[in-house]
C-alpha cells in the first residue's frame, strides 16, 4: 500500500502545473517564518543576550555568521542531489531546483566569507587568512559560480543545467572538507561551538538565538527556492497550455 | 550613555558588527527582488508571445477565407 501511493503522490509534485501551485501555495508561508523568526533571533541574539567574556560583543556577528555557513553547505548538498536525480532520472524538476539553488547557495556563502572576514580582524588581527576552513569556503563560493556560470553558458537550457549538475556533484566532494577542515588541520578558525549530539559549548542565552536564526535562513531558502523555481518553470514551458493561462489570468500582476 | 547609544556602540565593535548585519540583509533583499524582476520578465515575454500568434492565427483565418 504504502509503496504504491507514495511514488504516485510524488511523480505528481513533479510535474510542473502541480509543483508550480504547491509552491505558490507555501512560499508565502515559508517567507512569513522566516521573517518572524528572524526577527525574534535577532532581538535574542543582538539585545537579550549577554556579551561573550572573551571576545565582548564582537561575537555577535555569530548568529549570522554560522547560520550561513550551515546553509551554505546545506544548499550545496541539495544542489547536489538535486544533480544527481536530474542526471540520471532526467526530470526537469530535479534539474530547476538545483540550477536555482546555486544563486541562493552563492549569496550564503559569500554572506559567510564577509560576515567571517569582520569577525577576523578585530579578534585575529587579519581579514583573510590561507587556512583550511577559509579556502574550503572560498572554493565553495567558486563552486556555486561555476555552477552558475556552466549554466548559462549553454545556448540548450536542460544542456547546460545537465553539465552544470555533473559540475556540482563532482564538487561535493568539499562539503565535508569544509565541514571537517577545522579538525583535519591546524588552524586560526574556531571549532565547532554548537554540538548535534553532545554538549554545546555555549549557554543557552546564546544558543537558542543561534538556532532560531539557523530555521529562519532554512525558511527563507525554500521561499526564495519556490520563487526562483516558479519563474523558471514558466520560461522553460513556455509553449504549454497551463502556462498560457497563468500568462493571460496574471495581467495585473 | 543612554542605553540605544550603548546598543549602537556594541561594546567597541560597532565597526564590524553592523556592516556584517548590513552585508547579510542587503545580500538576501537583492536575492528576494533578483527573480521578482525576473518574473515579471518573462511574464511580460509570454504575453507578448501569446499576442503575436494571436495575430498571426486571425490573420490565417482571413486569408483563407473563400474570396467573393
Amino acid at each position: 500500500m504504502m509503496s504504491n501511493w507514495i511514488p504516485l503522490w510524488l511523480h505528481k509534485l513533479g510535474s510542473p502545473p502541480t509543483f508550480y501551485r504547491f509552491a505558490g501555495t507555501l512560499q508565502p508561508w515559508a517567507m512569513t517564518l522566516a521573517l518572524l523568526l528572524g526577527a525574534v533571533a535577532l532581538y535574542g541574539g543582538l539585545v537579550l543576550a549577554p556579551a561573550d567574556y572573551q571576545q565582548g560583543d564582537a561575537y555577535r556577528i555569530i548568529f549570522i555568521h554560522v547560520p550561513s555557513a550551515w546553509m551554505s553547505m546545506f544548499i550545496y548538498a541539495v544542489m547536489g542531489v538535486a544533480g544527481f536525480i536530474a542526471l540520471v532520472w532526467r526530470i526537469k524538476l530535479a534539474e530547476v531546483v538545483a540550477m536555482e539553488s546555486a544563486p541562493i547557495g552563492a549569496a550564503f556563502t559569500f554572506i559567510t566569507l564577509v560576515t567571517g572576514s569582520l569577525w577576523g580582524k578585530p579578534m585575529w588581527g587579519t581579514w583573510w587568512t590561507w587556512d583550511a576552513r577559509l579556502t574550503s569556503e572560498l572554493v565553495l563560493l567558486f563552486l556555486f559560480l561555476g555552477v552558475i556560470g556552466l549554466y548559462h553558458a549553454f545556448e540548450d537550457r536542460r544542456q547546460g543545467a545537465r553539465a552544470a549538475a555533473f559540475l556540482a556533484i563532482i564538487g561535493i566532494i568539499n562539503v565535508p572538507i569544509v565541514h571537517f577542515s577545522v579538525n583535519w588541520w591546524n588552524t586560526l578558525h574556531q571549532g565547532s561551538t554548537v554540538n548535534v549530539f553532545g554538549q554545546s559549548k555555549m549557554s543557552w542565552d546564546m544558543l537558542w538565538p543561534l538556532l532560531t536564526m539557523t530555521l529562519a535562513t532554512k525558511f527563507y531558502y525554500a521561499a526564495s527556492l519556490f520563487r526562483r523555481v516558479r519563474t523558471d518553470l514558466l520560461a522553460l514551458e513556455g509553449g504549454k497550455d497551463w502556462v498560457r493561462r497563468i500568462a493571460e489570468d496574471e495581467v495585473d500582476r | 550613555m543612554s542605553a540605544l547609544q550603548t546598543f549602537l556602540a556594541m561594546g567597541g565593535y560597532a565597526a564590524y558588527v553592523w556592516p556584517a548585519y548590513a552585508v547579510f540583509f542587503i545580500v538576501l533583499i537583492a536575492d528576494t527582488v533578483a527573480p521578482r524582476l525576473r518574473r515579471r520578465r518573462v511574464l511580460m515575454e509570454l504575453r507578448a508571445r501569446l499576442a503575436r500568434q494571436s495575430v498571426r492565427q486571425e490573420r490565417k483565418s482571413t486569408s483563407t477565407s473563400p474570396s467573393p
